[in-house]
């Protein structure tokens, strides 16, 4: 049976931030998390391959509470999932990420690899493409629609100024944007069932990843994450009559300089 | 310390890459080199030659279709000769997917999307947008390193070099992925970057035609119309929009016309001067973010703000 393996993040509600008005800081710690949205049109991809008769298979890197990502995606339909954890991954970049999804990829043998554009809350959109290079396996990025082929996979991208119909030989890895598809939203049923499902736990030792080798690998680290400062007017301009409103509108751009 | 290197997917944004590339290689003691691969590109060797202290160039055939994987490649190729110790590329799709390839293949750090570059004790510095736009990370990564930088977040200043050309000799691999078909998209939004006003719409344009509006305004404003990603994504009204994952403007003027204001699409704004909103939910996020604010149907406001601005401007 063909394998498909999702890689997705536990990602910060990024809607559902809040801001320490004393120090500017984004409060991260106990912030609410999900699914990071394009994550999940990965999974949902993977699904409609497991209808075709494949076998769906998801995996994260994160802390304890990142299953709840995977049981989500238990929820939504996947056969297993995998959790790379342990108290020496806290913190871990992209580089690092990759190369133990990667590591893992090597021991699960997926014909496809699929990932969401990027997450949510960081949005570097790094960590597919590094795998497929890990791997040594052709990557096609920005994916809207998908078909696998015998052994390869057609896929239409979206670039700035161009659409591209591509084929790769697989396996390969796919990252999706959110046109691809519209994600099911689990059952009630389904959801209380995923909770019960055994989630395979992998730590570093257990991918052959040392911890010597996981310092080598930590290239870019956080300085600083503070709320860019937006200073705004916030005039509200109101009058008894929508022309009144407009007139006073011209009046105060014209002042300030922005009309033609 | 070997040197800062520039490649870009867009021609046009080596001057800028150049010019940032120039003062963190004088920083570093090192000089700089711009990368010109492609098919048919050797013309372009002299004036980027005026701009970097090397040109390499590789211009072959193949190369008539850019797939991240064979750049990536040829690129490492050449870092593998001369170790440069910051490789810089442009942030479109394609810039951040060779990024990310070409900083695996070095096992290197990648930073995607700066809005900010420096050198700090031999250690690349960048600043880039987190979480949606809600907050701005400071992120430094040892060399080498390879980053991508938003278009347009640096100045290009006039660089008056005479750099020296070299051709250089790197087998080109075979593409893993093969092109099928390729078709021009209907690009509606690429003077939004460079105009000085800017009009968009959301969720409360209520149907296709209503559009008209917007280009109504934009029009008597001289002005460029653009829209949220709901619009382009789930509408289909627009081929692109606004916002993080879409164009970043900084505009004079932007007018939100029905526009919640979804933190994604604050992000693309955020260097606006003055932002107007046009809202009729009092409570809409945008309103933070505006400088006008006025709350009031925008099927009325829009076409009577038309009209005084023609009375104004005398048009």
């Amino acid at each position: 049976m063909p394998r498909v393996l999702v890689c997705i993040k536990h990602s910060l509600n990024v809607a559902e931030l809040s801001v320490d008005r004393e120090t500017g800081r984004v409060v991260t710690a106990g912030a609410p998390r999900k699914m990071s949205d394009f994550d999940r049109n990965a999974v949902e991809e993977a699904l409609k391959l497991r209808e075709a008769g494949w076998e769906a298979v998801v995996i994260t890197v994160g802390d304890e509470e990142a299953k709840m990502a995977l049981r989500e995606a238990l929820a939504m339909g996947v056969d297993s999932a995998y959790h790379i954890t342990g108290d020496e991954l806290k913190d871990l970049d992209t580089l690092a990420t990759s190369y133990l999804l990667a590591k893992a990829a090597e021991k699960l043998k997926p014909d496809l690899i699929l990932c969401g554009e990027a997450s949510i809350d960081s949005f570097t959109g790094l960590v597919g493409p590094r795998i497929a290079e890990w791997l040594q396996i052709p990557h096609i990025a920005y994916v809207r629609s998908l078909k696998v082929e015998g052994a390869e996979v057609i896929a239409e991208r979206s670039l700035e100024d161009r659409i591209e119909v591509v084929r790769a030989e697989m396996p390969a890895l796919i990252t999706v944007t959110r046109e691809i598809n519209e994600p099911r939203i689990p059952s009630i049923m389904a959801i209380m069932k995923a909770s019960k499902k055994e989630i395979v736990r992998w730590s570093a030792g257990d991918l052959g990843v040392s911890t010597e080798e996981l310092e080598r690998l930590r290239a870019v680290g956080v300085l600083e994450v503070r709320a860019p400062t937006m200073k705004r007017k916030g005039v509200v301009i109101e009058g008894e009559s929508v022309q009144e409103i407009v007139e006073k509108l011209v009046d105060a751009l014209v002042q300030e300089g922005v009309l033609p | 310390m070997t040197g800062v290197w520039v490649y870009s997917t867009d021609f046009s944004l080596y001057g800028e890459l150049l010019t940032k590339a120039d003062e963190l290689a004088e920083k570093l003691g090192a000089g700089t080199a711009a990368l010109l691969i492609g098919r048919d590109v050797r013309e372009n060797a002299d004036s980027l030659a005026r701009m970097a202290d090397k040109v390499y160039l590789l211009d072959r055939p193949e190369l008539g279709w850019f797939e991240a994987g064979v750049y990536a490649e040829i690129i490492y190729r050449l870092a593998q000769q001369h170790e440069p110790d910051l490789i810089i590329v442009d942030s479109s799709r394609r810039g951040k997917e060779l990024s990310a390839r070409l900083a695996t293949k070095l096992k290197a750090g990648c930073i995607p999307d700066c809005l900010r570059l420096d050198v700090e004790q031999g250690r690349v510095v960048a600043d880039r947008m987190v979480y949606g736009g809600r907050a701005i990370s400071t992120q430094a990564c040892k060399t080498p390193a390879v980053v991508a930088v938003a278009p347009h977040a640096f100045e290009e200043k006039k660089l008056e070099k005479a750099g020296e050309l070299v051709e250089v000799d790197v087998d080109v691999p075979s593409p893993a992925v093969r092109l099928v078909e390729t078709r021009t998209k209907e690009v509606s939004g690429a003077a939004l970057e460079e105009a000085e006003i800017v009009i968009a719409g959301g969720r409360g344009i209520e149907k296709r035609e209503d559009l008209k509006l917007l280009h109504e305004l934009a029009e008597v404003l001289n002005g460029e119309v653009g829209c949220t990603r709901p619009l382009a994504e789930d509408r289909g009204w627009f081929t692109d929009w606004i916002g993080l994952s879409g164009h970043k403007i900084k505009p004079n003027l932007y007018i939100a016309v029905g526009i919640s204001g979804a933190i994604q699409h604050v992000a693309g704004i955020r260097d606006a001067k003055i932002i107007v909103s046009i809202n009729t939910d009092e409570e809409a996020p945008i309103n933070q973010v505006s400088d006008y604010i006025i709350n009031a149907d925008l099927y009325e406001v829009v076409p009577a703000l038309v009209d005084a601005i023609k009375r104004r401007l005398g048009r």
